[in-house]
């Protein structure tokens, strides 16, 4: 596969990806590309291979066949960490933080430094990392917890936490899983301000239920259904795809 | 909280009242049989500490210690065997200076492997390097396959049962079912007497101090804040950048070499080591004193090693039959109804106490301001 075939650079490259466990093609021969700050969104129905392509896209699933390429990088032969590393971030869809350390800590071991063992028992708490960490937290609206143990947050709380996780990474592509499941609606309010803001001069991949949500960010969405792409486009394109209307927004 | 200081405040008083006891109030009220006696049960500590470490802050739990504590104290006891084995003291052996039960064996030759071992420094090397070695080997082929959890615990126990074997099996080389008996001295240096023990028990101490050091600067640095991170959420951390294989072949091998010390301090204070330390129902005493400790309390760690095994001695000779059942019910108590162990019964029932103690008398010449200082951090 020449890489200097393609008309543009993307930053996100699927091609041909295709996942399949115990013969079920849950990611059946998928193709798609992400630009430089674009922030696509993923809909589908249940069962679609929504949460299956994050997964393959960030190494937690190896794929069948197919290639992921990032920056021209090939990722389905990294390891996760390695993918971390070259810059991609992942937000789980139930939220996944650490209880039994702060919010401070939380953050902290997110940092990008030290992230060797050795590299880590060296690690200092400098004032640049103090000042990152402060700078994360206050826009996830949680400067003031910065010493709560992260078990005492509130649900919409821990996702806030994870999503400053995955920031201080500073990630070129993003990985939002369901980021407003489950939250109050001023916190949804509040999310959907707090992703307007961290998606600058970043490429964002979201799936999402809330179709409010996906209208007020998506640049582009991509209809998932059955492992395949049933549709992609611009919002107004997708709605009034029949194909969609039938499969997913008609419901 | 912003960790500054080396030690906290509860923190600091667990280590000064463990130092006090260790080195003063202990060796001056027991005579040189019991603190022997102590000394022989602190070479677990190491072992606890190291699985504080280990399964404690690092989720892993390995029920294969007493390979490390037995690989440490082999490596002790064959440069001991050794010097004990002079020309002199085997002339009446077939093949006078090589280790009577070789001779026993009709080994003619010192075999290779215990060539090294006439050097001491090559024995204080190896007492690190090989059960370091050998974790890395396991902790690598285990953690890089993402083998954890019950899993790895068993494999752990296995390992733990085949090294016993090999050692009884392999008699000829390594003393059998007997071990390595009748170890004399350390550089011409008699570890028998009692003044001896009595310095050997200090050297152990010292040892052990500098182990809880060790143990918790990686617990303070971001390491330690990895490995409680890792035993949450592995994937979370695996997403950060992490590899989280590498962290814990790091805390296996740090554990490892804690036990290799604790077995090399068991051959000398001992003055022999067998295989009757290295399977399966030492190693998961072990566990039990990390248990009963409270894993995740390195201080703790010590204290499960000396209680358990002052009861353990007590018991055993009252009933021999009941201590191994008395032991397992003791280690699910203490799952069922206090994780955490003594350190967390302490730090729940104990601390509070004392705390609001010296609070309401602290508070009564200062009254209010006080008070409002430490309600505000509370939430």
């Amino acid at each position: 596969m020449l890489i200097g075939h393609q008309p543009k650079p993307f930053l996100l490259a699927v091609e041909g990806l295709t996942v399949s466990f115990d013969g079920f093609k849950a990611v059946n021969n998928l193709s798609f590309y992400v630009e430089e700050n674009e922030i696509r969104v993923i809909i589908g129905p249940n069962g679609a291979g929504k949460t299956t392509v994050l997964d393959l896209i960030c190494g937690k699933t190896k794929a069948t066949s197919g290639s992921i390429q990032f920056r021209g990088k090939e990722l389905t032969k990294l390891k996760e960490n390695q993918i971390v590393q070259t810059g991609v971030g992942r937000k789980f869809q139930t939220p996944s933080v650490f209880e039994d350390l702060t919010v401070f800590e939380n953050l902290e071991i997110s940092y990008p430094r030290g992230r060797t063992v050795f590299g880590s028992l060296a690690f200092q708490r400098d004032a640049a990392v103090k000042e990152r960490v402060e700078e994360v937290a206050e826009m996830i609206f949680l400067k003031d917890r910065l010493d709560t143990y992260a078990d005492q947050l509130s649900h919409g709380q821990k996702q806030w936490l994870e999503i400053g996780m995955l920031l201080i990474q500073d990630p070129e592509l993003l990985m939002l899983d369901e980021p407003v499941a489950g939250m109050s609606v001023s916190e949804r309010a509040k999310t959907a301000e707090l992703l307007n803001r961290i998606i600058k001069d970043r490429s964002v991949l979201v799936i999402e239920h809330d179709m409010k949500f996906v209208e007020d960010i998506a640049h582009k969405v991509t209809v998932l259904h059955q492992g395949q792409i049933l549709s992609e486009g611009t919002m107004e394109k997708v709605k009034n795809d029949p194909k969609v209307i039938e499969v997913y927004l008609g419901h | 909280m912003i960790n500054s200081r080396f030690f906290n405040r509860s923190e600091l008083i667990g280590f000064i009242a463990l130092a006090a006891i260790l080195f003063v109030i202990l060796p001056l009220s027991l005579d040189v049989f019991r603190l022997n006696l102590v000394a022989k049960y602190l070479t677990y500590a190491f072992v606890a500490i190291g699985l504080v470490l280990c399964w404690g802050y690092g989720g892993i739990l390995s029920l294969g210690q007493g390979v490390f504590f037995g690989l440490g104290g082999y490596c002790m006891a064959m440069f001991l065997k050794l010097e004990a084995s002079s020309v002199e003291n085997t002339k009446i052996q077939s093949t006078p200076g090589i280790p009577d039960f070789m001779d026993w064996n009709q080994i003619t030759a010192l075999p290779l492997f215990w060539q090294p071992f006439h050097s001491l420094t090559f024995t204080i090397a190896a007492i690190i390097l090989v059960p370091s070695l050998f974790a890395l080997i396991i902790g690598t082929a285990m953690f890089k396959r993402r083998v954890g959890g019950t899993y790895f615990a068993i494999i752990t126990q296995a390992v733990a049962a085949i090294l016993t074997i090999l050692i009884v099996g392999q008699q000829g080389y390594t003393g059998g079912i007997n071990g390595m008996t009748d170890l004399r001295t350390l550089k011409g240096w008699d570890i028998r007497p009692d003044h001896a023990k009595v310095i050997l028990y200090f050297v152990e101490v010292v040892l052990l101090f500098a182990c809880i050091g060790i143990a918790q600067f990686i617990r303070l640095t971001k390491l330690g804040r990895i490995l409680v991170a890792m035993r949450e959420q592995e994937d979370r951390v695996r997403f950060s950048g992490y590899s989280v294989a590498n962290f814990k072949i790091f805390a296996f091998c740090m554990a490892a070499v804690f036990a290799a010390i604790g077995g090399a301090m068991f051959a000398l204070n001992v003055g022999f080591m067998s295989p009757s330390f290295v399977g399966i129902v030492p190693s998961i005493e072990m566990v039990i004193y990390t248990a009963v400790g409270g894993r995740m309390s390195i201080f703790g760690a010590v204290w499960g090693s000396l209680l358990v095994n002052f009861a353990k001695t007590g018991l055993s000779e009252s009933f021999p039959q009941l201590w191994l059942f008395g032991l397992g019910a003791l280690f699910i108590a203490v799952v069922l109804a206090f994780p955490n162990g003594l350190s967390g019964i302490w730090a729940d029932y104990v601390q509070p106490r004392i705390d609001r103690l010296l609070a309401s008398r602290k508070s009564k010449p200062k009254d209010g301001w006080n008070s409002v200082a430490d309600g505000a951090p509370a939430e």
